[in-house]
């Protein structure tokens, strides 16, 4: 294995949390910034990480038929036409669901070590088997999760399983963050989480409803040069990959009305 | 507590709910982390209080075993209340035979 290669593993535990928008707009944003990455679905029983980046018509092969020597690593990876440092690998086939083991995760992996700075491994949901093969191949993990309990509860349950797998650094981000909510103390705050979980925090992404927009058309918000507030947090959350010191958004300071001044007037810690 | 909090609390309202969630939180995965159920916690308080109160007196209704849980490292801890003598003097029980042989040698 090149030992510089960053093998990444993007988890939640919960689904929905945004595992697949993150692992999408982190891997175009690295690649904008010049970085050859490759993006690995890895949840194939149900997989989705093509049609967030607008590829999914665009696949032929499969990590799969690339460890059948039935084609190419070159014609299973599918090159970004808009932003050519990233390629996407999809690892099976979903018909074939009993097929991959770990170890077969791990060559797929070294077999893009060579070619790649970044391999994002976009995992599925739950701690089941799928889990595991992609927990094998990583060196490093992001964990997502949402301030909501379930979500907060099932990422505990993950970050026990990574220590124990020997993953590390494992970082977080906390998605779909609503300011508004955050100042009302109706939603468990950015130190609620990081205190609760005990995870260094790699950064948030502001709730954002262009997030949606942009998976309706297929191409990530960090590809499109948007300037809405998740396609900021994105790029930030590269650049602190990378080891940039960027500051993190304050949601408390997203608004500057007076109604804002109120709310953070509110929350001021009296005893 | 958060000045929101006082006035919740003066107004005789429900605190907002991210403390709530927060508190839920931490208990769940106490638990979750160790594998421990209520019952059986409740269980080991029992024998824990049994235990210590074989050597000295203490305050049973007081007594409290519960996991507590800080960076990702979760403790057990019981807080037994030692009853003291007028003088001060920390309660002894006194050495019994029967305590010893009511231990079942399984």
């Amino acid at each position: 294995m090149t030992s510089d290669t960053r093998v990444i593993l993007i988890c939640s535990g919960k689904g929905g949390v945004g595992k697949t928008t993150l692992t999408a707009n982190l891997g175009i944003s690295l690649a904008s910034k010049g970085c050859p990455t490759a993006v690995l679905d890895a949840d194939f029983g149900l997989r989705n990480l093509d049609l967030l980046l607008g590829l999914e018509n665009r696949i032929v092969y499969t990590a799969q038929e690339v460890l059948e020597e039935n084609c190419r690593l070159d014609q299973a990876l599918v090159k970004h036409k808009q932003q050519p440092n990233l390629s996407l690998l999809p690892a099976g086939n979903p018909r074939m669901l009993e097929w991959l083991k770990p170890e077969d995760m791990q060559k797929i992996v070294e077999m893009l070590n060579d070619q790649f700075q970044y391999v994002l491994i976009d995992c599925p949901a739950g701690v089941e088997d799928g889990f595991k093969n992609a927990v094998s191949a990583s060196k490093e993990a992001i964990i997502v999760t949402n301030p909501e309990v379930s979500a907060v509860r099932d990422a505990d349950r993950v970050i026990g399983l990574l220590n124990t797998h020997g993953v590390k650094p494992v970082q977080l981000v906390l998605n779909r963050v609503r300011p508004k909510m955050m100042q009302s103390q109706e939603m468990l705050s950015i130190d609620d989480v990081t205190d609760i979980l005990a995870l260094p925090l790699l950064g948030l992404v502001l709730e954002d409803e262009q997030v949606i927009v942009s998976t309706n058309r297929g191409e990530p918000l960090t590809l499109v040069g948007s300037n809405s507030p998740a396609a900021r947090c994105y790029s930030n959350i590269a650049s602190r990959l990378q080891g940039e010191e960027v500051p993190l958004i304050d949601p408390a300071k997203e608004g500057s009305s007076l109604k804002d001044k109120f709310r953070r007037l509110m929350q001021t810690k009296i005893f | 507590m958060t000045l929101r909090d006082l006035i919740n609390k003066l107004l005789g309202r429900q605190q907002a709910s991210a403390a709530t969630a927060r508190e839920r939180l931490q208990l769940v995965l106490a638990h979750d982390r160790t594998d421990l159920s209520p019952d059986l916690l409740d269980q080991m308080r029992e024998e824990i209080l049994n235990v210590v109160a074989k050597y000295v007196e203490i305050d049973v209704e007081e007594g409290a075993v519960s996991l507590e849980t800080e960076d990702r490292m979760t403790a057990l801890v019981a807080n037994l209340p030692i009853k003291r003598t007028l003088s001060g003097e920390i309660k002894l029980k006194e050495p019994s035979p029967e305590v010893s042989s009511n231990q079942d040698p399984n």
